[in-house]
């Protein structure tokens, strides 16, 4: 079983969970940027909820699927076309052999995921099915799906029930404007005390440079680092340090200007001050904002970090009830 | 140690971010390496990654198994522990080729001229003039005489960063490019600030590029034998000594990298901090015994 890719969409990878333990060398996380939608689209199809499926940026692709299958749209606001007729978003839906499956514009949110009963089936390296695109491994052929490609599906276990559906409230929030909790650290320090403020009060704004690797925002004011003898082996900018190594979430300014939200993809180290984290919680809800999508920090501490992941958790847990 | 007591912050909820020394140098880098070595012995439940850095470290780890303040607290307690531990290190040394002065190199920095703090010599010729070297040959004995520890790897896969093994007085320092370069070759041999690196991929960059090695440090289809285990060389704490190579030893490594004959020379090592620093130059000749095998 098998789709061929008829059009590509902007950047369509497959992901997953993500692939844990090569941080080290440089080899960062990967796996769908909105776990919370990608564990839906699973669930909804009958699949072990970290089963490899699609990720679709900002535009769906067009596929021809070549069997009877079942798949489930998860994520931005995107409706799934059956041969050109609408079909429900957050639903198992079946797709006779044949059917070309394509996508309305996204209208809300950036991600959409594209579950598949039986899961994507490409080749597992080091732990995960997940494309990391600067090491060009993972994933299928290590890159963006393109024209032409035949993506294999996986055997699926039991009979995905049709019409099963993400009740309303629990399908992923997509609002044009967020607030994103920080735990202010890491190179806080560094900037002066006015910026320390400016940063939480400012609204911004994201940039049209927002990809997998990270989030750069902007339209807030720059931020003035303090001023001091740069320690040795750091650079000569006040943004700079030794080179370390980068928390996913982290954030960094160059030079003051534009904070740069690392996501799963990150560079996993560099000579960049990182001013604080962004909370576990939230770091799905970054994946769904499109460029010029408003943002707020706010700054909170480690017990309220932890208390909106045992949220964010809970929250999981009642849609792996609903989808059992 | 002479470098104080380690900085140590919450990155959220799933990390913590151990500074433990605001400047490089041997002390910090090797406090590191003890600490995470000694840290991924006691199979802490929850933790992902452990990440050493040239003069910091980073774990990343599930809050709903470990909780953080108790990874704090251990940390803490490694860090306390390593205290009177004689600082030695079972690591591997690397003898890499290099083509100085390359054309590829060469060509792609007269693309970026405007970049650059000095747009009319080339990074190589500026690096040695701005370091006090009478001469690019110069330049490069140094460069290639004294070994370098692999302090890091990272930013993208595989991609080791280099700090020189000699006294603070004679490393190399060179600034980034004034702007990034949006391109630099595959396996170019760069320096920014106090550290060497190599590019394993190619793309965007802002260090001074010097030369470009033959002999590839990624490969996910794992072709050459030294990837026989892993997709990347390099790990942090080895050891790499390059050796100064012409035009035509560079063709014929390529094509023995087309044909799947290349090989590295990697040698065992232990390396004792105390005992380099009492005599570098001494020291590094061991160093070098070690590679070439007498």
């Amino acid at each position: 079983m098998a789709f061929k890719v008829l059009k590509s969409g902007l950047a369509t990878t497959v992901q997953d969970a993500g692939r844990k333990g090569y941080y080290n060398v440089g080899i960062p996380l990967s796996g769908a940027l909105d776990q919370y939608s990608f564990r839906a689209a699973n669930l909804l199809v009958g699949n072990d909820e970290n089963t490899a499926a699609l990720e679709c940026a900002l535009m769906g692709p067009d596929l021809e699927f070549q069997r009877d299958a079942v798949i489930a749209v998860t994520g931005a606001e995107m409706a799934p076309k059956l041969n050109g007729t609408p079909a429900s978003r957050n639903e198992a839906i079946a797709v006779k052999a044949g059917t070309v499956v394509s996508f309305g514009i996204m209208r809300i949110g950036a991600r959409a995921y594209i579950g598949v009963a039986g899961g994507i089936d490409v080749p597992v390296i080091l732990g995960s099915r997940s494309t990391y695109g600067l090491g060009a491994f993972g994933g299928f052929q290590g890159r963006k799906l393109q024209v032409g490609d035949i993506v294999p599906v996986g055997t699926r276990k039991g009979t995905p029930k049709l019409g099963r559906r993400v009740p309303d409230g629990l399908a992923m929030p997509l609002p044009k404007e967020l607030e994103l909790r920080v735990v202010p650290g890491l190179y806080f320090h560094r900037i002066a005390d006015e910026s320390a403020q400016t940063f939480f009060e400012d609204t911004w704004a994201v940039a049209p440079e927002a990809d997998r690797i990270g989030y750069r925002y902007k339209q807030g004011r720059p931020l003035k680092f303090k001023e001091r003898k740069q320690p040795f082996g750091a650079g000569s900018d006040p943004s700079n340090i030794v080179d370390a190594g980068y928390p996913y979430g982290s954030i960094q300014v160059p030079g003051g200007l534009e904070p740069i939200i690392l996501h799963r993809d990150a560079v996993s180290g560099g000579g960049y001050a990182m001013i604080g984290t962004i909370i576990s919680a939230d770091m799905d809800r970054i994946a769904q904002m499109q460029p010029n999508n408003k943002a707020r920090f706010v700054k909170v501490d480690l017990g309220a970090a932890l208390a909106a992941r045992a949220d964010h958790n809970q929250r999981l847990q009642r849609l792996r009830s609903a989808l059992a | 140690m002479g470098i104080g007591t380690a900085r140590y912050s919450f990155g959220a909820d799933e990390h913590i971010f151990v500074e433990l020394s605001e400047e490089m140098s041997l002390e910090a880098f090797f406090k590191g390496m003890a600490i995470t070595t000694a840290l991924a012995k006691r199979k802490v439940p929850g933790v992902t990654e452990i990440c050493p850095a040239n003069a910091s470290y980073q774990v990343k780890f599930d809050p709903d198994v470990t909780h953080p303040n108790e990874m704090m607290k251990l940390l803490r307690q490694l860090e306390r522990d390593m205290g009177s531990v004689e600082l030695e290190l079972n690591t591997r040394i690397i003898e890499v080729p290099v083509l100085y002065n390359d054309p590829w190199t060469r060509e792609t920095l007269m693309r970026f001229r405007e970049r650059h703090q000095e747009p009319t010599s080339t990074d190589i010729q500026y690096a040695a003039r701005i370091n006090h070297f009478k001469s690019v040959d110069e330049f490069i004995v140094a460069h290639s005489g004294s070994p370098w520890f692999v302090s890091m790897v990272g930013f993208v896969a595989g991609l080791p960063f280099l700090f020189q093994l000699v006294e603070r007085a004679r490393q190399i320092e060179v600034p980034k490019y004034l702007r990034p370069r949006t391109d630099t070759p595959k396996l170019t041999v760069g320096h920014g600030g106090c550290f060497g690196c190599i590019y394993s991929v190619r793309g965007a960059g802002g260090y001074q590029m010097f030369g470009i090695t033959p002999a590839p440090i990624f490969d996910p289809v794992q072709a050459l034998p030294y990837f026989k285990d892993f997709m990347c060389l390099f790990r942090p704490g080895d050891i790499v000594k390059f050796k100064p190579i012409d035009r035509d030893a560079y063709d014929g490594a390529l094509k023995q990298v087309e044909t799947g004959t290349f090989n590295l020379r990697i040698r065992p090592v232990a390396f004792a901090m105390k005992k380099f620093l009492a005599d570098p130059a001494g020291y590094n000749h061991q160093l070098e015994e070690v590679l070439y095998g007498i």
